[in-house]
């Protein structure tokens, strides 16, 4: 009986409880949703690459390195010669070497220059490889090979002309627009930045600039595609190149020997270590995130002790009546930490609720967006221990009006002084 | 059962419902306020009017002999216990089992039923409830007192205690505090809050429960009029000393 009319005064007070419950929840969203977005960005970040064993690009940083040649952000300052490739290629660890060439792009969509050992030997998830949605892997100089979200955007099918652009930018003034490219194939959907990649041979690349020269049109030179067809096309460079290894163990040996090259300034990095040092870079960011939606989360707990405070004053009657039938002071105080525990766990449990309907709803849309997979998976021990976490405060924020009503009920007896 | 066939046994014997001896009583952290009670008897069944003035100490007496505070020296026995030795747990146990309490006003619940507010103090004695459940059900009795006290089978059941009138809450109150017919009825002006004519007949239905649960009654009221219907009229300041503390007061 007694925990019924707990429930009947709770109810009584249906909007500030109401109110208390949709604060604690959010909260809780915020701090779940962040932690939900963090891990699925790890998760996202460490699922793009894998299989790969070495990255070697010119000489730079680490995570530079990673970031231009995986993840297709931001810009490589130098590029390494064909024949220091080739080199490498040629050592006796080295399984088998994917080059890549950057820098042009098509309606907005990066061009990744390469070749066909790309669709062979680039893993994503766990050692998952490339497949086709449609069509097959380049085989002439003038075809290209999509990802799933340029396909979508696009509307691009197998079979369809499409103009690649020199430069970045979406709305490339200088248009290679005499030598189309036909699609040969479209990718399926791999959660990376593949998805959002066009793909051509490297000898394309080298095709599309022949007649180019620092970035403008060299007047009077305007070769067919015939006459491009019958030109060395061997590049003189490329941006980067994933390396697979024989043997694990030999990684370092191999990095060592990339990165003291003496013909020129290069770098060789293990993906994996280079993203823990993208990790030690963002973890800055993400501490300050999670500090943020921890303290959003006391907020609401201290809302909702202060909300209890409040009612406490008009609910003094309530606790002289209580008292007066034979409950004992720590009867109140069970009520009240009760209420505290009640309101925390239905906050916690709306919280919960909403972001998983976020998530169901929103994972579309971010995963076109962003590139970035959300899972929908049950709360990770680390989330679990968040919530426990929240339900421990939330009875402890219930202690202080607890203590102040044990000390009001025994200081008031049964007659409240107003 | 044992606690309370001890009280009715501690009860036959005592010729006392009520006694107070040798009181004192200090509130603290307030602009002090001391209440001295030399002596006070109350005969088992006696039905007594404690008459004074506001801030001659009736509420501060109210809460001692209920045992919701404790007094400093003295001894308060109730049907032979003595409820200034009773650690805090056991007073307030022994409250639910043998006082029935009235207040002046807000006696209910708001945001219960009528029949939650009046079966509130079962859940805290068990005693009572035996007694309320010997003619049939908890639930019946209650009915059975709040139609002799006036209050319609369709208010009970149906909405909370917050759309009653004052005048049925202070009835539905008093079912309250007779329901398993506790020893003592305590009950503090309820009808200051009532015109004449409700004071009259409220007055009435709560006199012929009391009698018919042989209870003993103490009534505090600064209203003299109503001294006809006592065995006894005890006049506050008759019995108790009131002391305040002068520049105390706070600001």
């Amino acid at each position: 009986m007694i925990p019924r009319l707990a429930i009947a005064s709770l109810a009584n007070r249906w909007l500030t409880a109401l109110l208390t419950v949709l604060a604690i929840a959010f909260s809780v969203m915020l701090l779940l949703g962040v932690e939900k977005v963090r891990t699925g960005a790890r998760a996202s970040f460490a699922d793009t690459i894998s299989g790969t064993d070495l990255i070697l690009g010119a000489r730079s940083g680490g995570v530079n390195l990673l970031l231009y040649s995986v993840f297709r952000i931001g810009n490589a300052t130098n590029n390494v010669r064909w024949s220091t490739v080739q080199e490498i290629a040629a050592r006796p660890e080295v399984a088998w070497l994917v080059p890549i060439s950057l820098g042009d792009s098509h309606v907005g969509f990066r061009i990744v220059g390469t070749t066909i050992g790309y669709f062979e030997h680039y893993r994503y998830r766990r050692d998952q490889g490339l497949a086709f949605a449609g069509g097959a892997p380049f085989a002439d100089l003038f075809e290209a090979v999509v990802g799933a979200d340029v396909a979508a955007a696009l509307g691009y099918q197998v079979g369809d002309r499409i103009v690649i652009a020199h430069g970045l930018g979406a709305t490339s003034f200088a248009m290679h627009s005499d030598k189309p490219f036909t699609i040969a194939g479209v990718l399926a959907k791999t959660g990376t930045p593949v998805d959002r990649s066009v793909h051509v041979s490297l000898e394309a690349i080298t095709a599309i600039h022949v007649d180019w020269q620092g970035g403008a049109r060299i007047p009077g030179l305007v070769l067919t595609p015939e006459e491009v067809r019958a030109l060395d096309l061997t590049p003189k460079d490329v941006t980067a190149a994933f390396i697979g290894l024989h043997s694990r163990l030999t990684a370092f040996r191999v990095q060592r020997a990339i990165n003291e090259y003496a013909a020129e300034p290069l770098t060789a990095v293990l993906p994996g270590v280079a993203l823990l040092e993208l990790w030690g870079i963002v973890g800055t960011a993400e501490q300050a995130l999670a500090i943020v939606s921890a303290l959003t989360v006391l907020t609401a707990l201290l809302g909702m002790a202060t909300m209890i405070l409040a009612t406490l004053n008009e609910r003094r009657r309530e606790m002289a009546i209580l008292r007066s039938v034979g409950a004992r002071p720590a009867t109140i105080v069970g009520l009240l930490t009760a209420e505290a525990a009640a309101l925390t766990t239905a906050g916690v449990a709306a919280g919960v609720a909403f972001l998983y309907l976020t998530l169901l709803v929103a994972r579309p849309i971010i995963d076109a967006r962003f590139g970035l997979y959300l899972p929908l998976g049950l709360p990770t021990p680390r989330e679990g221990l968040a919530i426990l976490g929240i339900l421990a405060g939330g009875i402890a924020a219930g202690v202080v009006p607890a203590l102040r009503a044990y000390r009001l009920s025994v200081a008031d007896g049964m007659m409240v002084r107003t | 059962m044992a606690d309370r066939a001890l009280a009715r046994a501690a009860a036959a014997v005592a010729p006392h419902a009520l006694e107070l001896r040798d009181v004192r009583f200090r509130w603290r952290g307030r602009p002090s306020f001391a209440l001295s009670v030399d002596a006070l008897r109350v005969a088992p069944g006696e039905r007594v009017l404690l008459v004074g003035p506001s801030g001659s100490g009736k509420s501060t007496l109210l809460s001692l002999l209920c045992g919701v505070i404790a007094p400093d020296s003295g001894a308060i026995e109730v049907l032979g216990s003595d409820l200034a030795r009773l650690p805090g747990a056991a007073r307030d146990r022994f409250r639910g089992e043998h006082f029935g309490i009235l207040f002046q006003m807000f006696n209910l619940l708001p945001f219960a039923s009528v029949m939650d507010n009046v079966v509130l103090p079962l859940h805290f004695a068990p005693g009572r409830r035996r007694r309320a459940a010997e003619r049939g059900s908890v639930a019946a009795e209650a009915m059975r007192l709040l139609e002799a006290l006036g209050i319609e089978p369709s208010l009970v059941r149906s909405g909370t205690a917050a759309r009653l009138s004052v005048g049925q809450q202070q009835r539905v109150a008093a079912a309250r505090a007779l329901i398993g017919a506790p020893e003592i009825i305590i009950a503090d002006e309820p009808t200051s809050a009532l015109d004449r004519d409700s004071q009259q007949a409220f007055l009435d239905l709560l006199f012929a429960e009391v009698t018919r649960a042989a209870a003993t009654l103490v009534m505090v009221s600064h209203d003299g009029t109503l001294a006809g219907r006592f065995d006894r009229v005890v006049r506050l300041e008759d019995i108790a000393r009131v002391e305040r503390g002068q520049g105390e007061r706070a600001t």
